[in-house]
This record gives structure tokens, C-alpha cells and sequence, in this order.
């Protein structure tokens, strides 16, 4: 019984970010003024028939910039977990592989890496970017930094579980019957480590939708004027209280919807990893 | 009788009939009647500072916070009326400025003390000059007097009379001893015996400043009650503006002197009698091309840049109006120029702003050799007019103005990529790299003299932001600039000050080094228990006339 109400719920999250992809996906026609259009005369305005959200603080359709918004929040967050668990099944995984110094040393710089303010961090390299890139490449490059320095807390699961795995049975078996090298990895090792890829790599989406979030929320996400998440809940701050504008809390309550239905997602690729 | 001429009254004898008793009572009671009645009524006002004061010494301050403890503790000898900008008489009777603006002579009021009871005299004045001008203090506000090399001398002519000779001619001498909060020469209590309406009566870092009535304060109302009629001020140290509003809109603080538009409306919609907008103010928000020669930049954009008919073209192409509109909900102006019109006697007049036209925008960047090639703007070698305007990150004023300049600039063919910026990364790169193409920041004008200004204008200051430290001025115009300021601040004679001044005003208009976008309005909120305020534009806008404040 409980087994099928935790499934449903699990069904329940899949549908949920189907539909959420697939109206993003339909942004164009959905809303065909676009993100940017700035509706001067109507700025800050209610929500009304021509405005299902209403307007931001220089008249631009919140709908439009919230379906254009979670598009870019969630097509990029899944390809910076993509580089992010690529990087840590490199670093980690073969790591724990080679075992020894070259695992201490791999451990050593994860190590580094994880003591490192990650926000001041990527404040740091965002002031160091080119300044004259186009608000897409801005958005490609913030994920890509993403993706780039979060590699370190997966690096470590996936150099504990290599190393398991490279003192495992079947590993030396394979060993002994003379399988060695590159071929042993990719054969024998890397399969086995995918359902903690595939975990790592799930845990990752919403926590770089959340960084992403933090980033805008400090004005170094997404350039102008290219929609976020996080510059759209920019527009919370000072709301004195949560009755005033309600339908500005719409990108909160998706970004929070969407983060647990990752997480439920998630916790079904956890049991297929267990 | 013997006890009596021998002089051993003891405390029993005294009281030692009923007669006795019932007088000491009623001197008792008439004492505790005369304490009551010399503590004012005049409640307890509450503000938040949005920072730590840095120092409580007034020759030190550069902060807000320590500014706004000065102005109401500080005694100055003059004091500039925030509502009327005229120089009116404080600590000193009256001031006179020699004809070559080198020397000012002030004769001082008498009988006046500081909060400890320590006279106050000219050898005071004579003390805070000597400490303001001490070269090892570094005094922000002593080096608004630093006219030139040599030694400032003070001559105590009487205990209420001093004249101070500065080394060179210092144009508008005598406003800017506004600032100068007297020192006492002789008080063990240093900084803290002040001769202000208050005093410091309590500090706990991170959280209040307490300040009481100085007892000793020497100004009395028409009716001859002691002023200020505040008992005490209390100011929470609060950061957080959101916080601020919250704590203003439950009661907890009486006052918010300079307040966001977004939060002005939002008040003004359930409470409007609680807010105040005195109508356009000192400060300005403005942008600028790098015009530095040794810049990272393209050959081809410092070309763009340095061409005064494409900085003029932009800023027609800027639709001000809209920035003022939109983005501070018309509680601002569109700017004119580097002063704001609030600035009554130094404002150039016939200036007026620019009228927002794309067409006449591109008319003129055509004639320069642009052309319009399918919405994109190119100059006469093919490169497509892009750049890049950064901005300091979480300001969402300027990120707002900065997107609309965007979309603006769009209608001309010109394409802008918005960048925002943590501050110092910014400043580095206004200041130390040069690597930036255009910059949004604003300028907060605290005093109304051109002087004050001297630091942007002069081609070899670091604060010329388009084009800091030149050795000798670049182009003609700022030529003409250095030498009509240095004209004005050698000249004592105010209506030459402001003919050149004018000319200057003039130059930036036509040559548009700045691009001033808008002047924002003086915003501000008040309790209604609070009786007797009067916001004005100039800092401290909410309660520049404390000492007639009263909460009920």
C-alpha cells in the first residue's frame, strides 16, 4: 500500500515536470510576445487578460519571462549536472580506480576544491568573464561554470565507490584472467558505477537550478535581458508581505515544485542504485 | 546655644521641630518640581542608521552614519539651512571673508559651555582648526580647506573673536565651516564634550546609538524654552532596508530619511500622510564611455567613444522620460547636467534636457559616418556599433535603467549587452584595468558648492572617471574646464563663481563626457506622532531642524 501511495507520488513528480518542460518547450506560442518586449505604459501592472501575471518593475509580461525562465533554468541545469557528474566520474571514479597516490592526490584537490567559498568563487570568475558576450553565451557560460566547479562532492562518493569496487571479486577475477587497464574500467568498473552517476547526476539538477537562483538573486546570473529563475525572484525582494503581490510568488512556487519533483525523481534512482 | 556658635550643627538638630521638617519637605518638593520641569517633554525620536558609525570624532567622519552622529551632536560656528540654502549664524555671531577669500574673521556668542560645563571660546575654534588642518589626521573635512601649500593660521583676537588665514583663496569659505563641529581645547572628555543640540549617551556596537539632550545647549525658542525640545534620540543600527520599512510600518522607529520609490508607493497607497517627496535632489544617476587612451579597447570603439557627436547621439537616443517614469515611478527627473536643479544658485537654467529622439539620434550618427544595415548599426569601417554597460549587481535601480537603455538603444541599431558587477570588481575596472566600455553608477552630491565637485572636473584627477590622470588635458574642452574651475574656486566674487560655473555646465552639456540620466527625487517617510518635520532635498533631509522636533 505505502509502496504504491510513494509510486504514485513518484508518477505524480514525473508528470509534473513533463508538463513543466513541454509548456516551456511551447513558450513561442504560449507567449508569443516574448521575454524582452518592455510594455512601458503597463509597467508593475496587476494581472489582467493581456497580462495573465501581470508585469515586472519595466512592463515585461511576467508570464512570458517565467515560460522562457524555467526553459533556460531547466535545459541548462541538466547539462551542467551532465559536465559536473562527467567530471567527477573522471576525476573520482578513476581515482578510486588507480587507488594509492593517485587517489590521495585526486582526494587532495577535491578536498581543496570543497574548501573553497564556491559563491565567492564563481562571483570571482564572473567578473574576470569578457564583458561583451551576448546574453546567451552569458547564461551557457554561468551553467557551464556551474557544471565546472561542482564536480567535487560527487568525485568523492565515486572515488569511494571505485575503490570498492576495484577490490571487489569480479574485479580481481577479471584481473586474474588478465584484463588490465582501460579495457577493466570501462568494462568491469564504469558499468557498476552508474547507478551512483545516474544519482549524482540527478542530485545536481536542482541544486544548480538553486545556485543559478542564488546567482540571479545577487544580480550575476543571467544577463539582460535573457529570463532566470533567479531574476525572476529577484522581484521578491522587498515585498513586505506575502498577500501583496501573490502572483509574483508564481516562479517561487514553480522553482519549489520543480526542485521536489526532482527529488522524488531522485529518490526512485536511488533505490535502482541500492 | 553653645553647640550653635561652635559650629557643630548635627543633621538631628536641624529637623529637630515639626516646623523644621515641614519646610525641608516643601524646598523637597519644590526641587523635585524644578527637576521635572527642566526635563523636556518632547519624547524620544527613533531612526535607523544603515551602517556603524565609524568614529564619534568629527573631524574624522566619511561615513553616513558618523555623518548623521555629527550633525546632531557637532556645534558648527554656521550652519547652512537645509530649506532655504542660505548661511545662518550658529556658535558665531556673525563672519566676515576677506576680499581675497584667504581669511575669515568670526565673532563668537559668549557664555556658552560645552555638555561637560567646559567654556567654550575661541581658543576652542583656534584648537579644532589647528586639528582639522593637522596633516597627520588625514580629516576628510580638513581637506575641503586645503587651498594650497602652507600653514593655516588662527589668530585669537579675543576670547569671542578669531581670524583664520588660509594659505591660498578658498572660493565659498565660509558654507563650508558647515561641517566643522567645534572641539573643545580643554575638556577631558575630547570629542565627546560637543556643543550640538545632543550628546552620545550611550553606544552598543552593532545594534544603537543613544543620544541625550545636552543640557548646556545655548539656543532657546521665541518663548525662551530651552531647545532642542527632544529628550533623547535613539538610532538602531539596521542595514536591511526591507527591515527598516517593516520596523516603520509597525511603530518601532519614527523615521526613514531617504527611502526607495518602490517602497515610497507602497506606502503612499495605504498611508500617504506618512510620506514625503520634497521634489528632486542632489543626487544623479549617470553613464560614461572609457575615453582612456591606454584602455584595453579596440582602436575602432575608442574612436566611437572619444567622439563627442556619438555620446551626444546615444544620450538623444535615451529615452529619460521613461527612465524617470518607470524605473523610479516618477519620483525622479530626467538630468540635464552635473548639478541637479535643486541646487537653487549654482544651476545652469537655460539648460534644459535633451528631448528623447531615435531619429535625430541616427540622423547624427549617420552624418558622423554610421549606417543602419539591416537594425544594425555600423560604423563607416563595417564594425557593428556593440558595447557594454556595466553596472554594480544588486542595485536594482541601475539594472532596471541599464535594461531599458538596452531596448532603447535596440531602436537605433545599437546593440548592448547589460553586465552587472560586484562593486570592487567594477571599481577595478573603472579605475586600475580600464577594461570596460561604458559604466551606470550614480553620484550622491552632498554639498552644494562647485568646489566640492573640483575632484570630477580637474583632467588630472583620479576621479575624471572617462579619462582619470591626465597628464596635460586631452582635448580642448576639458582644457576650457580646468581652467574655468580653477577660476572659479581662485575667485571670491560669487557671481564670477557662477559664470564660470554656468560655462562649465555648458561644456558637459555639449560634449556629454557624462550622459546624466536622471536626478532622483528626496524621498522620505515620517511617523505622524512626529510634530515639526519638514523633509527637505538636502542630507539630513528628515530632521535637518531637529532641535524643533517633538514626538508625541
Amino acid at each position: 500500500m505505502n509502496f504504491y501511495r510513494i509510486n504514485a507520488w513518484r508518477r505524480l513528480a514525473c508528470a509534473l515536470l513533463l508538463v513543466v518542460a513541454g509548456v516551456t518547450l511551447a513558450a513561442n506560442w504560449l507567449a508569443p510576445a516574448g521575454y524582452a518586449r518592455q510594455y512601458r505604459e503597463a509597467a508593475g501592472a496587476p494581472p489582467s487578460h493581456e497580462h495573465w501575471l501581470g508585469t515586472d518593475d519595466i512592463g515585461r509580461d511576467r508570464f512570458a519571462r517565467v515560460l522562457y525562465g524555467t526553459r533556460i533554468s531547466l535545459l541548462l541545469a541538466p547539462a551542467a549536472a551532465l559536465v559536473s557528474t562527467f567530471m567527477a566520474a573522471l576525476i573520482g571514479g578513476l581515482a578510486g580506480y588507480l587507488g594509492g597516490a593517485w587517489a590521495r592526490s585526486a582526494m587532495a584537490v577535491t578536498d581543496l576544491f570543497l574548501s573553497l567559498p564556491w559563491l565567492f568563487l564563481l562571483i570571482t570568475v564572473r567578473a574576470m568573464m569578457p564583458l561583451n558576450v551576448s546574453p546567451m553565451v552569458s547564461v551557457l557560460v554561468t551553467f557551464l561554470m556551474l557544471g565546472l566547479l561542482g564536480w567535487t562532492a560527487a568525485a568523492r562518493v565515486l572515488c569511494t565507490s571505485a575503490g570498492s569496487l576495484r577490490n571487489s571479486d569480479f574485479v580481481r577475477q577479471a584481473r586474474a584472467s588478465g584484463i588490465h587497464g582501460a579495457r577493466l574500467f570501462w568494462i568491469h568498473v564504469l558499468p557498476n558505477l552508474k547507478p551512483v552517476l545516474y544519482a549524482q547526476f540527478w542530485i545536481s539538477i536542482p541544486a544548480f537550478i538553486l545556485s543559478e537562483a542564488n546567482l540571479g538573486i545577487l544580480g550575476l546570473g543571467v544577463a539582460e535581458p535573457l529570463p532566470s529563475w533567479g531574476s525572476l525572484l529577484k522581484e521578491l525582494e522587498g515585498l513586505v508581505s506575502v498577500g501583496e503581490e501573490p502572483w509574483k510568488f508564481v516562479p517561487l512556487v514553480l522553482l519549489v515544485l520543480v526542485v521536489t519533483s526532482f527529488q522524488l525523481v531522485l529518490s526512485q534512482q536511488d533505490e535502482v542504485a541500492a | 546655644m553653645n553647640t550653635i556658635y561652635t559650629g557643630k550643627v548635627s543633621r538631628a538638630g536641624i529637623f529637630s521641630t515639626t516646623y523644621q521638617k515641614a519646610v525641608a519637605i516643601a524646598f523637597l518638593c519644590l526641587g523635585l518640581l524644578a527637576c521635572v520641569a527642566s526635563a523636556q517633554s518632547g519624547g524620544e525620536l527613533r531612526f535607523c542608521l544603515r551602517s556603524e558609525p565609524k568614529t564619534f570624532d568629527p573631524l574624522k567622519v566619511e561615513d553616513d552614519a558618523s555623518g548623521a552622529i555629527r550633525y546632531l551632536t557637532g556645534g558648527v560656528l554656521l550652519r547652512m539651512n537645509r530649506q532655504t540654502q542660505a548661511l545662518e549664524p550658529e556658535l558665531a555671531q556673525s563672519w566676515k571673508v576677506s576680499k581675497d577669500g584667504r581669511q575669515i574673521t568670526f565673532k563668537l556668542r559668549s557664555g556658552l559651555s560645552f555638555s561637560d560645563g567646559t567654556p567654550f571660546s575661541a581658543d576652542d575654534v583656534a584648537y579644532t582648526v589647528q586639528q582639522l588642518m593637522d596633516p597627520a589626521l588625514h580629516s576628510p573635512t580638513g581637506d575641503a580647506f586645503r587651498s594650497g601649500p602652507g600653514n593655516t593660521e588662527t589668530k585669537v583676537i579675543s576670547p569671542t573673536q578669531i581670524a583664520i588665514t588660509f594659505p591660498a583663496p578658498l572660493a565659498g569659505l565660509d558654507r563650508q565651516f558647515d561641517q566643522v563641529a567645534i572641539l573643545s581645547a580643554h575638556s577631558a572628555k575630547k570629542e565627546m564634550a560637543v556643543l550640538g543640540p545632543f550628546m552620545v549617551a550611550d553606544y552598543r556596537p552593532g545594534a544603537s546609538v543613544q543620544l541625550k539632550r545636552n543640557p548646556n545647549y545655548w539656543k532657546n525658542d521665541a518663548q525662551g524654552r530651552k531647545m532642542p525640545y527632544l529628550d533623547s534620540i535613539r538610532l538602531d543600527i539596521q542595514s536591511n532596508r526591507d527591515v527598516e520599512m517593516l520596523r516603520f510600518k509597525r511603530g518601532e522607529i519614527d523615521l526613514i530619511n531617504a527611502i526607495d520609490s518602490e517602497y515610497f508607493d507602497k506606502l503612499a497607497a495605504t498611508s500617504p500622510q506618512l510620506v514625503r517627496d520634497a521634489g528632486p535632489s542632489l543626487d544623479s544617476e549617470q553613464m560614461w564611455f572609457n575615453q582612456v587612451a591606454k584602455s584595453p579597447l579596440p582602436a575602432y570603439k575608442k574612436t566611437w567613444f572619444r567622439s563627442a557627436a556619438f555620446r551626444r547621439a546615444i544620450s538623444e537616443a535615451i529615452n529619460k522620460q521613461d527612465l524617470s517614469r518607470v524605473v523610479f515611478r516618477g519620483h525622479a527627473q530626467p538630468a540635464v547636467g552635473p548639478v541637479s536643479p535643486a541646487n537653487k544658485f549654482w544651476f545652469n537654467a537655460n539648460l534644459k534636457p535633451e528631448a528623447y529622439s531615435p531619429d535625430a539620434a541616427l540622423s547624427k550618427l549617420q552624418a558622423e559616418g554610421f549606417r543602419l544595415e539591416n537594425g544594425s548599426l555600423k560604423d563607416a569601417s563595417g564594425n557593428a556599433v556593440v558595447f557594454s554597460i556595466i553596472t554594480n549587481a544588486g542595485n536594482k535601480y541601475r539594472e532596471r535603467m541599464a535594461t531599458m537603455i538596452q531596448d532603447d538603444l535596440q531602436k537605433i541599431g545599437v546593440h548592448v549587452n547589460v553586465v552587472t558587477l560586484d562593486f570592487p570588481s567594477l571599481i577595478e575596472r573603472m579605475t586600475q584595468t580600464f577594461d570596460y566600455e561604458a559604466i551606470l553608477l550614480g553620484l550622491t552630491n552632498v554639498g552644494l558648492d562647485p568646489n566640492e565637485q573640483m575632484n570630477v572636473w580637474l583632467s588630472s584627477s583620479e576621479n575624471h572617471q572617462w579619462n582619470p590622470q591626465e597628464k596635460t588635458p586631452e582635448t580642448a574642452w576639458e582644457a576650457e574646464i580646468d581652467k574655468l574651475m580653477r577660476a572659479q574656486a581662485a575667485s571670491a566674487e560669487p557671481r564670477k563663481r557662477k559664470e564660470s560655473f554656468d560655462r562649465v555646465q555648458e561644456i558637459v552639456f555639449e560634449q556629454a563626457p557624462f550622459i546624466y540620466l536622471v536626478n532622483k527625487n528626496a524621498l522620505s517617510a515620517v511617523a505622524a506622532s512626529v510634530q515639526g518635520a519638514n523633509p527637505v532635498i538636502l542630507m539630513p533631509q528628515t530632521y535637518w531642524n531637529v532641535e524643533w522636533l517633538t514626538v508625541k
